[in-house]
């Protein structure tokens, strides 16, 4: 008995559809893989081609690169940290400005302001992360350096005079250094971290807001032991992404920075950072001073790259402790 | 006066077509150093204008430009530190000055004019050393009798980036500073032993302006264009200088070049009793036996014309022209070492 030819051809179509879907479904699955695989290979490609750039300094003089604290290009003779306790006290003292600011910003977003106001404080902010780094570096010179020179010694009378921190600010009153250059970033990370905590903040479910509400909770109550331990991996997340932006920002540190091999206990000093010293010297570097302003480059891959995998540890370290 | 501005007319017609007529244009390029860039640019534009020859120049840093002409990939290069003999002979090349500009120590203290303060190289030294720490120091009050000077900070700016300027100068604090030659050295970065750097010579007198009892040095336009205070200094004959166009191009006629193979002199420190001592010029490098002959002598016809012609362009961006002794010295250097 044959089956008739209609519905012959339909399981044929059927059989080729499924076969020409897997087919597709293959192709797709490559895509995917290929983008995921060519940012791996950028990324390696890169710490690969710095590691090699600056296997002079890196490799030439055992571990004097990373240990020492003399950057003379008259002697050839390069170490990296000073550019990199610049960078980690900018990045540290924009965090801690920045995080709490966008904490605020992103509650008030989302839990207290009127509806009408959402829109408009969102969309300023939104409009932070727009402003290119240039720009803040120049109102930082402009603007906000003279400024910081004024309130400095201030600064120097009241806090410099208490015990432990006092260290921190004292210091002439140059408005540059390591306290300008860490203001002018937290306010680049700001937007990057407070979009970021908004948008998780909106994702936490109504139903345990008002539970909690009901029970007697305060607005306090609500965010500190409902909304943000809903969302606290997210907003990790968040305040890293704005960490990495601010380890790696140039121009504005540039500018307001000072610019020089320091390693000072006084935050109003000048200092340098990584990526400020190689925008400012790669130009008309060459030879060693070159291998080391690529080094450089390469000990901010491995700094990032650390600062990262301890924001991880410790993400698991809440995750565990949850189930307790 | 009709009849005049008619043949003017006229002549620059006649002018044109005959250059454009007479002229195979031929473009040539070059790059390095980004001192010289407004000046090369502007007699670029007025050279193109006349031969019809474009000379594009890029300004990629002293370093770049020697390498592109070591690599051959430009027809001349552009440096603030000359190369040394040895070096040049090796890679078969030749270099020559083109063009002059000056340093200026720039201040910023309240109650001191511009041009009112006066230093000299050691006291120099020692302020960039960190061992001057006031304005009110001996030293400083030694060197200005007459001037009131405050009980303040000294605060020292220097170049971030590296920079022709920053070779010229401490070259020169090498020079009058032993301590200096022995800690610092010279090059166009070095290890600052104090103060804090500013991008560029705008970085720099920017932050001259913002700080109060700084310190800074810069290429003579900008103290001029950003109306910063600037020093004065007693020169290497002992007389109080003034930074001016005669001033630097005594310290260019003073230096003694007869001495120097291949140019190979900085002519800061200069013995002149006018010279002005922080006085800075950049080297064109070239090879002396080019792979496009053609393109070469081009570049010989375009710094010749400079030299002969472009000094309205180079005063109008505050550089100096050379001498006429140091051209004919130049030019008596072309035809002995470049054979084409």
């Amino acid at each position: 008995m044959q089956t008739p030819p209609a519905e012959q051809t339909k399981a044929r179509n059927v059989d080729e559809r499924s076969v020409a879907d897997a087919r597709h479904d293959r192709f797709f699955h490559g895509v995917l893989k290929f983008s995921a695989l060519l940012v791996l290979a950028t990324l390696l490609g890169a710490a690969l081609s710095t590691l090699w750039g600056g296997r002079e300094v890196l490799f030439g003089q055992g571990l004097h690169f990373l240990t020492s604290n003399a950057w003379n290009p008259v002697e050839d003779d390069y170490g990296a940290v000073a550019p990199v306790f610049g960078t980690l006290v900018t990045s540290l003292i924009a965090l801690v400005l920045a995080v709490p600011v966008s904490f605020g910003i992103a509650l008030f977003i989302t839990e207290i302001a009127p509806a009408w106001m959402r829109g408009p404080v969102s969309a300023a902010i939104e409009l932070l992360a727009g402003i290119p780094s240039i720009i803040f570096g120049m109102w930082g010179l402009f603007v906000f350096v003279p400024f910081m020179s004024r309130i400095e010694p201030a600064l120097s009378a009241t806090l410099g005079k208490l015990p432990l921190v006092g260290k921190l600010f004292q210091g002439p009153p140059l408005g540059l250094g390591l306290l300008t250059a860490g203001i002018v970033l937290a306010v680049m990370i700001l937007p990057f971290i407070s979009s970021v905590m908004r948008e998780v903040f909106q994702t936490v479910p109504t139903r345990l807001k008002e539970s909690s509400y009901a029970l007697g909770s305060s607005t306090w109550e609500v965010v500190w032991d409902i909304v943000l331990p809903y969302t606290r991996s997210a907003v990790i997340g968040g305040i890293f992404l704005g960490l990495g932006r601010a380890l790696g920002e140039t121009m504005a540190v540039t500018f307001v920075l000072g610019n020089s091999y320091n390693i000072t206990s006084s935050l109003l000093m000048p200092g340098t950072s990584i990526s400020s010293s190689i925008a400012n010297e790669f130009n008309e570097a060459v030879g060693t001073h070159r291998s080391a302003l690529i080094a450089l480059g390469f000990v901010l891959f491995l700094v990032t790259f650390v600062v990262l995998l301890i924001a991880r540890l410790m993400l698991r370290q809440l995750v565990k402790r949850e189930g307790k | 006066m009709l009849t005049s501005t008619k043949s003017r007319i006229a002549m620059i017609v006649a002018a044109s077509l005959f250059s454009v007529a007479a002229a195979q244009a031929t473009d040539i390029t070059g790059a390095g150093s980004s001192f010289v860039y407004p000046v090369v640019t502007k007699w670029s534009a007025a050279y193109a204008a006349k031969t019809g020859n474009q000379v594009n120049y890029q300004s990629i840093g002293s370093g770049g430009g020697i390498a592109q002409i070591k690599a051959g990939t430009v027809d001349f290069g552009a440096s603030d530190m000359p190369l040394d003999s040895a070096t040049l002979a090796k890679f078969g090349l030749g270099q020559f000055p083109d063009v002059i500009g000056g340093i200026v120590p720039a201040f910023n203290v309240e109650g001191v004019a511009p041009g009112a303060m006066v230093l000299d190289g050691p006291t120099l030294a020692d302020i960039y050393l960190g061992k001057i720490t006031k304005w009110n120091d001996p030293a400083l009050v030694k060197l200005n009798p007459g001037l009131k000077l405050p009980d303040l900070a000294i605060t020292v700016v220097h170049r971030s980036d590296g920079s022709g300027t920053t070779f010229n100068f401490s070259d020169y604090l090498a020079k009058v500073s032993p301590e200096w030659k022995a800690k610092v050295g010279e090059g166009t970065a070095v290890q600052w032993p104090a103060g804090v750097g500013g991008k560029g010579n705008e970085g720099v007198s920017q932050y001259v302006r913002q700080i109060k009892g700084s310190i800074g040095y810069v290429e003579y336009a900008y103290a001029l264009q950003n109306h910063i205070g600037y020093a004065l200094m007693k020169n290497a004959a002992g007389k109080v200088v003034k930074p001016t166009i005669a001033t630097f191009q005594a310290a260019a006629d003073t230096a003694d070049w007869k001495d120097a193979k291949d140019f190979n002199l900085v002519m800061t420190n200069a013995p002149g009793d006018t010279a002005w001592p922080i006085t800075a010029t950049s080297w064109v490098i070239m090879y002396k036996q080019p792979k496009d002959v053609a393109h070469s002598k081009v570049v010989f016809d375009f710094f010749k014309w400079s030299y002969e012609h472009g000094q309205e362009q180079a005063r109008s961006l505050d550089y100096v022209p050379l001498p006429p002794s140091l051209v004919k010295q130049i030019e008596a250097y072309w035809a002995s070492e470049y054979k084409m």
